[in-house]
C-alpha cells in the first residue's frame, strides 16, 4: 500500500509542474491588459502605462515573470493581488474554508439522497419508483443552477419565510473564526442560536450545490447496480436463499461502489464550477466568486494562484479517492 | 504585542460588537466586496462606500444629495487672487479613530493634510509604494502637474501651492481619494512592520469606526461618538455583501437588509408596487454616447455626424436597453450638474431629413462600424442591444452598420487610437461634480488619444473649457460652458444618448436617506423609524 501510495505521490510532479505552467500561461492568453482595465474609462498616459508595467514587471520578459512566478511558487509565495495588494496566499485560505464547508455538505447531501435513490431504482428496475426518480434525477442534473437557486430562495425564504435568503449567519453573531469552518466556528463561540442559524443559512446553499452531483451519483449507483445485480455470484446467492437486503445491501453495493466512487472523487470539480455560481446567488464568501472576478479584472497573482491551488486541492481529492479504492477493493491494494 | 493580550482585546471587542449588533444597527446589502479601506488607492464606488465615507472626512466635503462644496476638516479656505496659492484653516479638537494596535496621542493636524497627499505623489514618501499603490485618481486628476509645494505654516493652517490657477481643485479635495489618514498611525504601523494595516484596518476622523471585515461577507462599523460633526444616528453600520440583485430584492423584502442599491431595472416597477419597499430615484451623475472618430472622413464632417445622430430613435434605447430607467441626453454633462445649458434644443429624430442630409453632402450609401462594450455600466446597461437599435435606424437611411466588440481591456485600449475605424460607444461617471469633469476629460485637446473617444479638439470649445477652468467663481464660469455645450451641439462629436436614472431600495423604516447625485451611498445621517 506504501508502495502504491508513493508512486501516486510521484505522480503529482509533473502535474504539478504542468499546472504551474498552464496556470500561468492561461491568463496571458487571454485578450485584456490589466493595466487598461485597471484605468477603465478614465485611460492613461503613455508615460504613466510605462510606469505601471514596471511596477508590475510586465516589462520583463515573460520567461522572467514565470521564473519570478514559479520561484516564488516553490517558496510558497504566490504574489499579491493586483486589486485588494493582499498577499493571493491569504486570501485563499481566508476564503476556502467556505468552498469546502459549503462543498462537503453538499456532498454529504448528494451521497446520502443518491446512493439509496440509485440502489432502489436498480432493485424496482423498470417499476414506477425506478422511472420517477431517473426523471427526476434528469431534471435535477439539467436544471440551471441560477434559476433553481432563485426559485428555492423566493419559495422557501420569501414566501415560506422557513430559511434566510443569503449568508453564512444571521448578523447579530458575531465571533472570532479560527478555523473558517462557521459550523465549527458557531458551535465553539459558546453564543446560542449560533448554530442553528448557521445550519438554516446551510440548507438551501447546500440543496443548490449538491443538486446536479445528487442526480449523477442517484443514475451512477443505479446502473453500476444494475450492471452487479446481473452477475453470478448474485445469482449464487439468491439462490442460497440469502435475504434480499443482504444481497442488495452488501454483496451488490461494495461492488458497484468502485464506479460510483470514481464519480464522487471527479464530481468535486463540478462541486467548485457549481461554487462559482451558488457562492454568487447566496452571498457565500468563498473561492468561486473571487476567482470569476479576478479573471473580470486580469487579476494576474489571483487567477495563477487561485487556480494553481484549487488543481493542488482537486489532485489531493483524486489521490484520497485512489486510496478508497484500495479499501473497498482488496484486488486494487494488492496489485 | 503578546498572543494573549491580542486575543482578550479582540475577545472584548467581539463582545461589544455583539452587543451593538443586537442594538440599533442599520444593515446596507451592498453589491460588491470593497478592494481595501485605503479609498486613495483604489477607485471603484463600492470601495468608497465603505471607506471614505463612514470611516474618513476630508478638507471639504460634498454637501449629501448635492454636489455643493462645504467645510469638512477645513472650516474655512481661500484661494489667492491669481489662483496659485489655497489655504486651507483647519477645524481644531478632530480626534482619529482608536483601534487595538494604535490610541492616537494627539488631534488631527496639518502634518496629517500634508502626509495624506505627499504619499501620493511623492516617491520618496515611504508609504508611496505599500499596498503597492498607484494612487490612480490622484494621477487621474492630474495632481501631480497641478501640485507645486504642500506647506504648513502652523498646525491648523495649510497652504497649497498650484502650479496653475485651477477651479476645480476645491471640488477635487472634497473626492474619496483626498480622504484624511493619520500620520501618527502611518508612523507607528511602519515601526511595527505592518504598514498595509492602514489599509487594511483604517483609522480616520468619520462618523463611524471600522470595527471588522469578514472578506466577502460582512463589514462592521460603530459610531464614533468623539465625532466632530453631527454624529451618527445609529449605533451600528453593517454592510452585507450581497452581489446578486435578485437576492438583494429578496433580502430587503425578507427584512434582511434595510436598504440596497442597484435593483435590476426589470423589478422596479414590482418594487414601488410592494407596501413593505420605498424605492427613490435619481438621475445619475452620468453620460452615455456614441463617438464618432472625428479624424476619419466622412465623419470629420459635422453635418454627416449631425445627420447620423437625427436618425438615432433615443426613446427606443431609453424603452429597450435601460427599460425605462434612463431619460435622453441632449447635452453631454447631466441635468443635475450645475452649468448643464437646458435652452438647448436635441437633434429631433427625423430619418427622412438625417437622409436627405446625408444625400446633400454626397452620401447615399455608408458603411460604417459602431462598437459596443462588452460590459455593462450604469450609463449603459447592454451595448450590444444599444449597437442593433442603432443598426435598424441606420439602415433606415442608407447606412450600413457592423457591430464590432472587443475585451474590454482590449476595447479601451484600440478605441483610442487616432485612426480608429467606427463610432464607439462609451460613456462616463463624474467624479465631483464639476463640468470641466466631463467637457475636459472627454472633449479637451489633452485627451486625444486618451479619454476623448472622439478625437475632437475642437479650438472654440477648448478656449472656452481652458478659459472657465482658471476663473474663480461658478457664476464666472457658468456661461462660458452653457456657451461651450452649444458649439458641441452644433458640432456634435458625439451622439449624446443617455442619462441612467439612479435607484435605492429601502424599508419603510428607513428614514433621512438622501440619494447622493455623486453615486455614494452615505449613511452617517440616517436612522431607523
Amino acid at each position: 500500500m506504501l508502495k502504491y501510495i508513493i508512486s501516486r505521490l510521484l505522480t503529482f510532479v509533473p502535474t504539478f509542474l504542468g499546472v504551474t505552467l498552464i496556470s500561468f500561461a492561461f491568463i496571458r492568453v487571454l485578450p485584456g491588459d490589466p493595466i487598461i482595465v485597471m484605468a477603465g474609462e478614465r485611460g492613461l498616459t503613455d508615460e504613466r502605462y510605462a510606469e505601471l508595467s514596471a511596477q508590475f514587471g510586465f516589462d520583463r520578459p515573460i520567461y522572467a515573470q514565470f521564473w519570478d512566478y514559479f520561484t516564488g511558487v516553490l517558496q510558497g509565495d504566490l504574489g499579491q493581488s493586483f486589486v485588494t495588494k493582499r498577499p493571493v496566499w491569504d486570501e485563499f485560505f481566508t476564503l476556502f474554508p467556505a468552498t469546502l464547508e459549503l462543498s462537503i455538505c453538499a456532498m454529504i447531501f448528494a451521497v446520502a439522497l443518491g446512493l439509496p435513490a440509485g440502489v432502489i431504482a436498480a432493485v424496482h428496475r423498470g417499476k414506477f419508483f425506478d422511472r420517477a426518480l431517473m426523471s427526476t434525477a434528469l431534471v435535477g442534473y439539467s436544471m440551471p443552477i441560477f434559476w433553481w437557486a432563485l426559485l428555492l430562495i423566493i419559495v422557501f425564504s420569501g414566501n415560506l419565510q422557513w430559511t434566510p435568503v443569503s449568508g453564512r449567519i444571521d448578523l447579530i453573531y458575531y465571533f472570532p473564526d479560527p478555523t473558517g469552518f462557521m459550523l465549527i466556528d458557531s458551535l465553539t463561540s459558546g453564543q446560542k442560536g449560533a448554530f442553528g442559524s448557521a445550519v438554516r443559512h446551510l440548507v438551501l446553499p447546500t440543496i443548490v450545490l449538491g443538486t446536479i452531483p445528487l442526480a449523477v451519483i442517484a443514475r451512477q449507483t443505479r446502473s453500476a447496480m444494475l450492471e452487479v445485480l446481473g452477475e453470478d455470484y448474485i445469482r449464487t446467492a439468491r439462490a442460497k436463499g440469502l435475504s434480499s437486503g443482504r444481497i442488495n445491501g452488501i454483496h451488490a453495493l461494495r461492488n458497484a461502489l468502485i464506479p460510483v466512487i470514481t464519480v464522487i472523487g471527479l464530481s468535486v470539480g463540478t462541486l467548485l464550477a457549481g461554487a462559482i455560481l451558488t457562492e454568487t446567488i447566496f452571498s457565500w464568501p468563498g473561492i468561486g466568486k473571487w476567482m470569476v472576478d479576478s479573471i473580470f479584472r486580469r487579476d494576474y497573482p489571483v487567477v495563477q494562484g487561485g487556480l494553481l491551488l484549487i488543481a493542488v486541492m482537486v489532485m489531493i481529492v483524486n489521490l484520497t479517492v485512489d486510496m478508497l479504492y484500495g479499501v473497498i477493493n482488496p484486488k486494487i491494494r494488492k496489485s | 504585542m503578546s498572543q494573549i493580550r491580542k486575543s482578550t482585546l479582540l475577545a472584548t471587542a467581539f463582545a461589544l460588537i455583539a452587543s451593538a449588533a443586537t442594538a440599533q444597527s442599520l444593515v446596507y446589502c451592498s453589491e460588491g466586496s470593497p478592494e481595501g479601506f485605503d479609498p486613495a488607492l483604489y477607485t471603484s464606488g463600492t470601495t468608497f462606500d465603505a471607506s471614505s465615507h463612514p470611516i474618513y472626512n476630508r478638507l471639504v466635503e460634498f454637501k449629501v444629495g448635492t454636489t455643493e462644496v462645504i467645510p469638512g476638516l477645513a472650516e474655512s479656505w481661500e484661494v489667492s487672487e491669481d489662483g496659485l496659492t489655497v489655504t486651507f484653516n483647519l477645524r481644531q479638537g478632530v480626534k482619529f479613530h482608536a483601534n487595538d494596535m494604535f490610541t492616537p496621542s494627539r488631534d488631527l493636524n496639518a502634518e496629517d493634510v500634508i502626509f495624506s497627499f505627499d504619499r501620493q505623489g511623492n516617491p520618496d514618501n515611504p508609504y508611496n509604494t505599500v499596498s503597492g499603490g498607484t494612487w490612480e485618481y490622484y494621477g487621474g486628476m492630474s495632481m501631480p502637474d497641478l501640485i507645486e509645494s504642500i506647506e504648513a505654516p502652523d498646525d491648523y493652517t495649510v497652504v497649497f501651492t498650484l502650479t496653475r490657477p485651477e477651479a476645480p481643485f476645491i471640488a477635487n479635495m472634497a473626492m474619496d481619494f483626498a480622504s484624511i489618514v493619520s500620520k501618527e498611525y502611518a508612523d507607528a504601523m511602519m515601526d511595527a512592520g505592518t504598514p498595509e494595516m492602514v489599509n487594511q484596518a483604517p483609522i480616520g476622523t468619520g462618523p463611524f469606526v471600522f470595527q471588522a471585515y469578514q472578506k466577502d461577507a460582512v463589514i462592521r462599523y460603530l459610531r464614533n461618538d468623539d465625532y466632530w460633526g453631527d454624529p451618527a444616528r445609529v449605533e451600528s453600520l453593517i454592510f452585507a455583501i450581497t452581489p446578486d440583485a435578485s437576492v438583494r430584492y429578496q433580502k430587503v423584502q425578507a427584512g434582511e437588509c434595510h436598504v440596497t442599491a442597484y435593483p435590476n431595472p426589470a423589478d422596479i416597477q414590482a418594487m414601488k408596487d410592494d407596501p413593505e419597499i420605498v424605492v427613490m430615484e435619481q438621475e445619475g451623475l452620468n453620460v452615455g454616447y456614441l463617438a464618432y472618430n472625428t479624424l476619419v472622413a466622412p465623419y470629420d464632417n459635422p453635418k454627416v455626424r449631425k445627420a447620423l445622430n437625427m436618425a438615432i430613435d433615443k426613446q427606443a434605447i431609453i424603452d429597450v436597453v435601460f427599460q425605462g430607467s434612463g431619460q435622453i441626453a441632449k447635452n453631454p454633462i447631466p441635468p443635475t450638474m450645475w452649468s448643464y445649458n437646458d435652452a438647448i434644443v436635441d437633434d429631433p429624430y427625423d430619418p427622412e431629413a438625417a437622409k436627405a442630409m446625408l444625400a446633400e453632402e454626397g452620401i447615399t450609401e455608408l458603411d460604417m462600424k459602431i462598437w459596443a462594450m462588452p460590459v455593462q455600466r450604469p450609463y449603459n446597461p447592454n451595448a450590444r442591444r444599444m449597437a442593433e437599435l442603432m443598426q435598424e435606424d441606420f439602415a433606415q437611411i442608407g447606412v450600413n452598420v457592423e457591430i464590432v466588440s472587443y475585451e474590454w481591456g482590449e476595447y479601451l485600449s484600440r478605441s483610442r487610437a487616432l485612426d480608429r475605424d467606427g463610432a464607439v460607444l462609451l460613456g462616463w461617471t463624474g467624479d465631483n461634480g464639476d463640468p470641466d469633469n466631463f467637457l475636459a476629460v472627454l472633449l479637451g485637446c489633452d485627451g486625444l488619444e486618451n479619454s476623448n473617444r472622439a478625437n475632437w479638439c475642437h479650438q472654440p470649445f477648448e478656449d472656452l473649457i481652458q478659459q472657465a477652468k482658471v476663473l474663480p467663481t461658478q457664476e464666472e464660469r457658468q456661461p462660458l460652458y452653457e456657451e461651450a455645450q452649444v458649439i458641441f451641439k452644433d458640432q456634435a462629436p458625439w451622439a449624446t444618448i443617455a442619462h441612467s436614472v439612479v435607484y435605492m431600495t429601502m424599508r419603510p423604516e428607513v428614514d433621512g436617506y438622501v440619494v447622493h447625485p455623486l453615486g455614494g451611498h452615505i449613511f452617517n445621517q440616517v436612522g431607523l423609524k
